[in-house]
C-alpha cells in the first residue's frame, strides 16, 4: 500500500482526555464513550488511546507495543530487542473480534529493561538509549513499528473508528489515571495502523486535530538532534518537539508552550521588559520549533497532560472539571456524555494551555529517574 | 400543538428527521430533551415554529435556517447560525467559535460568552440585516471580514482584567456595525476599523436589541443601558480594492 509521502488524501479529527488528579485509576469505558460521541469527526481511518497507569505490575519496565506486518519483521525486531534489552515478559496484545476491523497486523507487547552492560557501553542516559532503539527499529526494520515505549503506560491504536479500536483492544478492561483518545479523519496521509494517533516516545503521547504547515521546518530542526521522522506526519514531529524541549533541553513547560504556540510579535511588543526579553529570546532561539497551522493537541506524560490550541484557535477545544477529574475534548458534548454536570466548563484561548497534573507533581514529567539503572550499574561494576 | 422528543442516544440524522416530520405534521412547538452533541438541529428548515432545546446541541445548529425560533437551555457549540437566513436563536448559556458565520438574516441572542471568529463574514442587504447580541465577551477575530449586519457585545459580568473582546477585532471588516458596551484599545482592532462615538440613532438600534436581550434573559434593561457604548465601523467598503491593482 501507499504510505505517507506517496499519497495525499484531502479532507477533521476528534480528541478527548480524562484524568484523575489523585491518580486513582478508572476503566477505559468513559474515554470510549466520550470519543464515540464525536463519531462524525472521524472517518474510520484511524482511532487510538493512550492510557497511563495501566501496568502497575510492570511499572519499572519499558512496555514496548509493536506492530509487525509479517513474521520476519517480528524475528528481526526480537533479535535486536534481545540484543539491547532483557525481556521479562511478552505476549500478543489481547484483542476482541470486531467485525469492522480487518487486516490487523501482528500486535505484540514486550516488558523489558535495558541490558546493563550495553547501557554502560552506550554512555548516555537510559531514556536516550531507549529513544535510539525506537528510532532504529522504526527506521531500519521494514514492517516493524514500535508505537508505544513508555513505562506503566501504553498506546492502543489502529485503523477503524475509535470506538471500534477501543472494543478491539478491550480498552474497557484496563484501568488508568489518565486517558487520551483520538478519532482520525486523515487529511494528507493514508490511514494505516502505525499512522493512527496517539504518537508516542517514552512516556509522551500526543493526540492531535489539525494540520501543521511548519512540518518541514520542525523536522529539519529535530533531525539535528537525532530524531527520525519516519512517518512523515505532523503529529510525530509534535511528539518529538516536546521530548526535545522538555526532556532533553529541560525547559519549563510554560516556555515550551510559548515556543510552539508563540505570542505574536505585536503582543510581545506590549509586554513588560523582562517578559518581552524572554519571549523574544524564545522566538529567536527556537523559531524553528514554532508550530504553525491549525492544531488542538493533548500531550500526555507520566504526571499529567497539557492540552493546547494554536494561537489563532483554528481548532476547537473545551475543558471542564468536576472534583478531582479534569476533562478536555474537541466538543463540550463529548465531556457531558461522561460528566453531565461539571462544576466548571471553559473554552481555553488560542495558545493558552490547559494543564492537568497529578496531585503533588510540579511538572508533567519527573526529571530523569535513572536511579534503578545506576544502582544496577554499580552492582555490575562491583561484580566486574 | 406541542410535541416532546427525547433525544437521548439518538443519532443526529434520526433526530433531525423526526424534527422535520413533526413540523410537517403541524406541530407549532417541539421540546427536545436530553440533547447532547447532535449536529445540524434546525438546519435548512423554513418555517415559523419553535424548537426548545434542552442540553448541548452539536455543531452547525441552525445552519441555513430560514425562519424557525430556537431556544437553547444549555451551552451552544461551534458554527451556530452558519449562513442562517431568517429566524431567531436564543441561547441561555455560552456559545463556541464561529457563531453567525456568514449569517445573512435573523437574530442570535447569547446570554453568556462566545468563542473565536464570531460573526465572521456576516453580511446584510437592504432589509436583510442579521443581528448578534452577546451578553458577555467574545474571543479573537470577532467580526472578521464583516460585510453587513449588527453585532452587539454587552460585556456583562466580566471579571477584573477580562476584556470585552479579544484581538484582531474586525480585521478585514468592510460593512456593518459593531457596538461594544465598554472600552476597546486601538491595538485590539483591525486596521480596517474605526472606533467612533455612538449617536442618538445608534442608541435607538442598541436599545431595541438590548430590550430583547433583557426580556429573554430576565436582565435589567436600564442597568445594561446605563454604561456607555462605542461603535466600530469600517473605514472603507473595499479595504482591499487596491491590494493587487492600482486602477
Amino acid at each position: 500500500m501507499l504510505k505517507e509521502g506517496q499519497i495525499r488524501i484531502p479532507a477533521g479529527c476528534a480528541i478527548s482526555g480524562i484524568m484523575n488528579r489523585k491518580g486513582e485509576v478508572f476503566s477505559g469505558r468513559d474515554i470510549i464513550k466520550s470519543i464515540a460521541l464525536m463519531h462524525e469527526r472521524s472517518n474510520g481511518l484511524g482511532g487510538g488511546f493512550a492510557a497511563y497507569g495501566i501496568y502497575p505490575e510492570f511499572k519499572k519496565y519499558y512496555a514496548f507495543h509493536i506492530f509487525f506486518e509479517n513474521k520476519l519483521a517480528k524475528q528481526e525486531t526480537e533479535f535486536l530487542l534481545k540484543k539491547y534489552f532483557q525481556i521479562d515478559y511478552d505476549e500478543a496484545i489481547p484483542t476482541r473480534k470486531v467485525s469492522s476491523i480487518k487486516k490487523s497486523p501482528i500486535i505484540w507487547r514486550y516488558f523489558a529493561k535495558p541490558k546493563v552492560n550495553r547501557l554502560i557501553a552506550h554512555e548516555a542516559s537510559e531514556a536516550e538509549y531507549v529513544v535510539e532503539f525506537v528510532m532504529k527499529v522504526n527506521s531500519e526494520i521494514e514492517g516493524a513499528f514500535i508505537f508505544s515505549s513508555g513505562k506503566n503506560m501504553g498506546v492502543f491504536k489502529g485503523v477503524g473508528y475509535p470506538e471500534e479500536i477501543g472494543d478491539f483492544f478491550k480498552i474497557d478492561e484496563y484501568k488508568g489515571y489518565l486517558w487520551t483518545a483520538h478519532g482520525r479523519f486523515p487529511t494528507n496521509t493514508p490511514g494505516w495502523w502505525g499512522g493512527a494517533h496517539p504518537f508516542t516516545l517514552l512516556n509522551w503521547s500526543v493526540v492531535h486535530n489539525g494540520e501543521i504547515s511548519s512540518y518541514d521546518a520542525n523536522r529539519r530542526y529535530l533531525e539535528m538532534y537525532g530524531y527520525k521522522c519516519t512517518l512523515m506526519t505532523d503529529t510525530e514531529a509534535i511528539t518529538y518537539i516536546f521530548d526535545l524541549l522538555l526532556r532533553k533541553f529541560g525547559l519549563p513547560l510554560e516556555s515550551a508552550v510559548n515556543i510552539v504556540a508563540a505570542p505574536f510579535w505585536s503582543n510581545i511588543e506590549r509586554m513588560e521588559p523582562e517578559r518581552k526579553k524572554l519571549m523574544k529570546s524564545l522566538r529567536a532561539v527556537f523559531g524553528s520549533l514554532l508550530i504553525n497551522g491549525p492544531f488542538s493537541i493533548i500531550l500526555g506524560g507520566e504526571n499529567g497532560f497539557v492540552a493546547l490550541n494554536d494561537r489563532l484557535k483554528l481548532r476547537s477545544l473545551v475543558a471542564a472539571e468536576k472534583g478531582d477529574i479534569i476533562y478536555v475534548a474537541s466538543e463540550e458534548s463529548a465531556i457531558r456524555e461522561v460528566c453531565p454536570n461539571p462544576h466548571r466548563v471553559w473554552a481555553p484561548q488560542g495558545g493558552e494551555p490547559v494543564i492537568g497534573l497529578l496531585e503533588g507533581k510540579e511538572g508533567i514529567f519527573d526529571v530523569e529517574d535513572d536511579g534503578l539503572a545506576e544502582e544496577e550499574i554499580l552492582q555490575q561494576s562491583i561484580a566486574l | 400543538m406541542t410535541v416532546l422528543i427525547d433525544a437521548k442516544g439518538l443519532h443526529f440524522e434520526e433526530l433531525n428527521q423526526r424534527i422535520r416530520k413533526t413540523l410537517q405534521s403541524g406541530a407549532e412547538k417541539i421540546i427536545i430533551d436530553n440533547v447532547n452533541g447532535q449536529r445540524y438541529i434546525g438546519a435548512g428548515i423554513k418555517g415559523t415554529q419553535t424548537l426548545i432545546i434542552n442540553g448541548i446541541p452539536g455543531n452547525d445548529m441552525a445552519a441555513y435556517m430560514d425562519g424557525l425560533e430556537l431556544v437553547v437551555y444549555g451551552n451552544g457549540q461551534d458554527a451556530i447560525g452558519n449562513t442562517m437566513n431568517k429566524g431567531k436563536i436564543i441561547i441561555h448559556g455560552n456559545a463556541g467559535d464561529t457563531l453567525g458565520y456568514a449569517m445573512r438574516g435573523g437574530q442570535i441572542y447569547v446570554k453568556g460568552n462566545v468563542g473565536y471568529r464570531v460573526g465572521i463574514h456576516m453580511k446584510g442587504y437592504q432589509d436583510q440585516i442579521p443581528v448578534v447580541v452577546v451578553g458577555g465577551k467574545a474571543g479573537d477575530f470577532f467580526a472578521e471580514y464583516m460585510a453587513g449586519g449588527i453585532q452587539i457585545l454587552l460585556g456583562l459580568n466580566l471579571k477584573a482584567g477580562e476584556r470585552i473582546v479579544g484581538d484582531f477585532c474586525g480585521t478585514g471588516m468592510h460593512g456593518g456595525v459593531i457596538y461594544l458596551r465598554g472600552r476597546v484599545e486601538e491595538h485590539q482592532v483591525g486596521r480596517e476599523v474605526k472606533i467612533v462615538d455612538v449617536e442618538a440613532g445608534d442608541l435607538e438600534i442598541i436599545a431595541k436589541h438590548v430590550k430583547n436581550y433583557a426580556q429573554y434573559f430576565n436582565i435589567d434593561f436600564q442597568q445594561v443601558m446605563a454604561k456607555p457604548f462605542v461603535k466600530l465601523i469600517p473605514y472603507n467598503k473595499r479595504p482591499y480594492g487596491n491590494l493587487y491593482t492600482s486602477y
